[in-house]
């Protein structure tokens, strides 16, 4: 079934019963995101470090002419940060918050391929026994008799976790000024 | 159809709403006037206010907004009575305007969000016009006299047509239907000012059928006769909603038959077709229509042989030479022209674009900026002079543009002051105190949107300064001041930031009540001691009020830390200076535009930085030495003042050590002045901000973001935001405090 084209599972109306997932690799494994979220891939280059943020925030790049924020995934998902090569990737997502979407760029290790995967064949996360914080997972989608995680964009950017300050005088922003 | 309704509507609504606030201009204007001998301005304004509720009557009449009509009639024959000086202009009567200016807004309101207004509002209504009822007790008869009066005049012109109705002739452009405007409308609407007598269609000007290809264009015309009792200038206004889609002539009862004449030559169709009409339509007899030929083609011969008769004109040359015969109509003609004139002055004083347009426009030359920076950048490496030199021409331009595009979003902020005359007005009148609001500096100009967002803030600023700062006129005498308070409201540029200042003549801040206040609310702890800025700054605390009574406008604590709240979100402070017994300033400094700034580009390591160009003082080498000198404290000497400073690269923890020459760049905000050390310093930079979203709003000492010109990402300090953390750190580590370099009163800056 995986092994459908995505042409003949464009006409076979495409959300009735499938699903497609680009498939990404993160510290050694491979992890899959639903495209409707992905806006673009771009590749890695020009990041801007931005201070006193989460050390998950790798920093803002530009992207046409907007400021985008780019997420170190591996950070994010609990591990060292990977050293960046040839084939590192930023996957530009388009998330809402609010009501008002906006784009967020994810650092990963290399982009392998879009996939389609039945609705059927996704199961839902484990209890425990993830690499990564369960609730950053969505489902896990069976390839080939494999296990394929798919990722939670809403959890594992969410604003609220993200924007998280690490500023040098804790609170001091906060006091009246003389 | 139905959607240029709405557009027509939401027009309507605009148009009302500039009117409404106009009238409350004049009517503002004419309280400050009421004693003064100054008849002539009086008039003017209530000739203007006449105008305005006018225009809002014969426009809601179009649209069948029946309340809005029956209400501004009774308000305008009120009006028309004053003007007559039948009713004398008292500040009672005044204030009833006022009133009924403001049920009207109302009422526009309920048209522009297509409601109805509440059970509640229609009794304050039916209240309103039993109290201008009073002022129009013999009203009626005066209107008829007035009418009765037009007439007579006109009995003893020569010539005259039997005929008792007004006669209308009215041609449409051929573009009013494409305007969304309904021709039917008009005449229903004339229907309203008195009976149809009869009213002939001209559709002489309709193509034959196989050439008509333009539904949407209007060939009609219309030969209307009226039985009404009105004026021409009513009849006329009611088509003064389509100014320009129209050609109407309108022709008094027992008009003389060589305006007939006149007007018959001036329309488009043949003499003879008009002719016919006229008579279908009753308004001439047959016999007139011959003598109304006759009489013209006589008149081709001897043109100047009837001084009050205009020339027989050629088609189309008419409405240039219109002359009307009648005194009162030439005025009524006059006056129509100069109220056509303003209408033209202020078509050309502005045009209405879309906002959505012009930011569009803001952010393509935000883009055209970077990629002319861009652009620059390439052509110094590659080195040719010529190429340079168009770069920098180019770049002159581009910054011009910028400057000009960031124009089109500047507006005075004299239309927003105006608005207050209203709210010290009310206020001082509600608190039975004598103040005076003086005005100025209307001029400046500044961000639309910050406009909007300050007005809040200011009206809680100005109420304050009413209600708790100036005193009653008793307590003012007893202090041997003048018994009139006074508010001063300013607005002057500083330094790339706009100052708005809020000043009054009152009894200025108590520091011991505050600090008792502050005491009592656990704001301070007992016999803390505070300076008089750190006292001041109490006030803004959520909650904090040390009136002793609450008032209608204020006193209830809530309010100042709103207003600081709001300044704030528009990158403001505000600062307060006070004299006890002599009043109390405050100014609030805020940023000229949100989009693009002038920015200073410095870097520390690898990293970026935009320090905004107008808090820059200047830039000196931080000498090894000096440092050494003060054992690693962080402050120098610079000139002989103590400069306190701290590094970027720790502040912002980027790690990696600093090189051997640093550069200071000497900040200065709200009178403060800090250094920030960096590595090295790139010059001037134009800085589109781009914000950096929702995931930085945490993020304090960075203002946003900008792209470079070899597109990397630089980062805006929030050098109000630095500041204030290196204060803290700075009080902390024990140095010295941050010194002041504004002067004599005791200043702070709340943010």
């Amino acid at each position: 079934m995986n092994t459908q084209t995505k042409a003949v599972s464009e006409s076979q109306e495409v959300g009735a019963a499938y699903s497609q997932f680009l498939t990404f690799r993160l510290m050694g494994e491979v992890y899959g995101i639903d495209i409707s979220a992905i806006k673009e891939i771009t590749e890695y280059g020009g990041v801007t470090y931005v201070p006193t943020m989460p050390p998950f925030i790798a920093g803002v790049m530009n992207l046409r002419g907007s400021v985008v924020p780019v997420i170190n995934l591996a950070i994010r998902f609990g591990g060292e940060p990977s050293t960046v090569t040839k084939k590192t990737s930023v996957v530009v997502l388009e998330i809402t918050h609010e009501g008002t979407s906006m784009e967020v760029g994810v650092m990963v290790d290399r982009v392998n391929e879009v996939l389609d995967i039945a609705d059927d064949d996704v199961e839902p996360p484990p209890a425990f026994g993830a690499k990564i914080r369960t609730d950053f997972i969505s489902g896990m989608g069976k390839i080939n008799g494999k296990l394929l995680v798919l990722i939670d964009v809403s959890r594992v950017l969410s604003v609220e976790e993200l924007s998280v300050v690490n500023e040098c005088c804790d609170g001091s922003l906060d006091q009246p000024l003389n | 159809m139905a959607n240029s309704e709405d557009e027509m509507i939401h027009i309507f609504v605009e148009e009302a709403t500039e009117l409404l606030e106009t009238s409350e201009l004049a009517l503002l204007k004419l309280d400050g006037k009421l004693d003064e001998e100054n008849v002539e301005e009086q008039e003017r304004c209530i000739a203007e206010l006449f105008r305005g509720f006018h225009t809002i009557k014969g426009s809601a009449g179009l649209f069948d907004i029946t309340p809005i009509v029956d209400f501004t009639h009774v308000v305008e024959s009120v009006l028309s009575r004053v003007r007559s000086q039948d009713v004398v202009l008292t500040s009672e009567l005044l204030a009833l305007f006022l009133e009924s200016r403001d049920y009207l807004a109302l009422l526009v309101n309920h048209v522009k969000s297509d409601d109805d207004e509440t059970d509640t509002e229609k009794e304050e209504g039916r209240i309103l016009l039993e109290r201008l009822a009073v002022y129009l007790e013999t009203s009626e008869v005066a209107t008829k006299e007035e009418s009765v009066e037009e007439v007579p005049e006109k009995t003893q012109s020569d010539n005259q047509i039997e005929n008792k109705f007004w006669h209308i002739s009215l041609r449409f452009t051929k573009s009013v239907l494409q305007c969304g405007m309904d021709p039917y409308s008009f005449i229903k609407y004339l229907n309203k000012l008195g009976e149809l007598v009869n009213v002939q269609l001209v559709d002489d000007a309709v193509p034959p059928i196989e050439n008509f290809v333009e539904p949407e264009t209007c060939y009609l015309g219309f030969e209307i006769s009226l039985d009404a009792n009105t004026s021409k200038q009513e009849i006329e206004s009611v088509f003064e909603f389509v100014e320009d889609e129209y050609y109407v002539k309108v022709l008094p009862p027992q008009s003389s038959i060589t305006e007939y004449i006149d007007m018959i030559s001036s329309l488009p169709e043949s003499q003879m077709r008009i002719g016919e009409i006229l008579v279908n339509s009753g308004a001439l007899t047959e016999k007139e229509l011959e003598y109304a030929i006759r009489e013209q083609s006589r008149q081709i011969d001897e043109a100047t042989c009837n001084a009050s008769a205009e020339k027989p004109a050629v088609i189309g040359d008419v409405l240039v030479k219109e002359k009307m015969v009648d005194s009162a109509v030439v005025e009524a003609a006059a006056k129509k022209q100069e109220r056509d004139k303003q209408k033209t002055t202020i078509n050309k004083s502005s045009v209405r674009v879309n906002a959505c347009k012009l930011e569009q426009l803001i952010n393509l030359v935000g883009e055209l900026v970077i990629g002319g920076a861009n652009a620059e950048l390439r052509s110094r490496k590659v080195g040719d002079a010529d190429l340079i030199e168009t770069m920098e021409n180019m770049s002159r331009l581009v910054e011009e543009m910028r400057d000009t595009t960031l124009g089109l979003r500047m507006v005075p902020i004299g239309d927003t002051f105006s608005r207050f005359r209203r709210v010290v007005h009310e206020a001082s009148k509600h608190l039975d105190k004598q103040i005076e609001l003086k005005i100025s500096g209307e001029e400046t100009e500044l961000d639309k949107t910050l406009v909007e967002k300050i007005a809040d803030p200011l009206v809680h600023l100005l109420r304050n300064a009413v209600d708790h700062g100036i005193e009653t006129t008793d307590i003012r005498v007893a202090n041997g001041k003048d018994p009139k308070g006074t508010v001063f409201l300013d607005a002057f540029h500083d330094s790339g930031h706009i100052v708005i200042r809020v000043e009054d003549d009152g009894a200025g801040l108590d520091k011991e009540k505050i600090m008792q206040k502050a005491v009592s609310n656990g704001l301070v702890s007992e016999g803390e001691y505070l300076t008089d800025s750190e006292t001041y700054r109490l006030i803004f605390e959520p909650g904090f009020s040390t009136a002793s009574e609450v008032t209608n406008l204020s006193g209830r604590g809530v309010g100042m830390d709103v207003v600081k709240k709001n300044i704030e979100s528009l990158r403001g402070v505000v600062e307060v200076k006070s004299e006890k017994g002599k009043g109390a300033t405050f100014d609030i400094r805020l940023p000229l535009t949100l989009a693009i700034i002038d920015g200073f580009q410095v870097s520390v390591g690898s990293s970026q930085y935009i320090i905004p160009l107008n808090v820059v003082e200047e830039c000196i080498e931080l000498e090894e030495t000096e440092e050494l000198n003060n054992h690693n404290s962080h402050y120098i000497n610079l000139r002989g003042s103590i400069l306190p400073y701290v590094r970027l690269r720790d502040f912002f923890k980027l790690g990696g050590e600093p090189q051997s020459r640093e550069n200071i760049v000497v900040v200065n905000y709200g009178g403060r002045r800090a250094g920030l050390v960096v590595d090295d310093l790139h010059g001037e930079h134009q800085t589109v901000i781009k914000p950096l979203g929702v995931i930085f709003q945490n993020l304090r000492s960075i203002s946003g973001a900008t792209i470079l010109g070899n597109g990397d990402v630089a980062l805006i300090a929030d050098v109000q935001n630095l500041m204030k953390a290196l204060v803290t750190s700075a009080r902390d580590k024990d140095v010295p405090q941050f010194q002041s370099t504004t002067g004599n009163r005791d200043s702070i800056s709340i943010n």
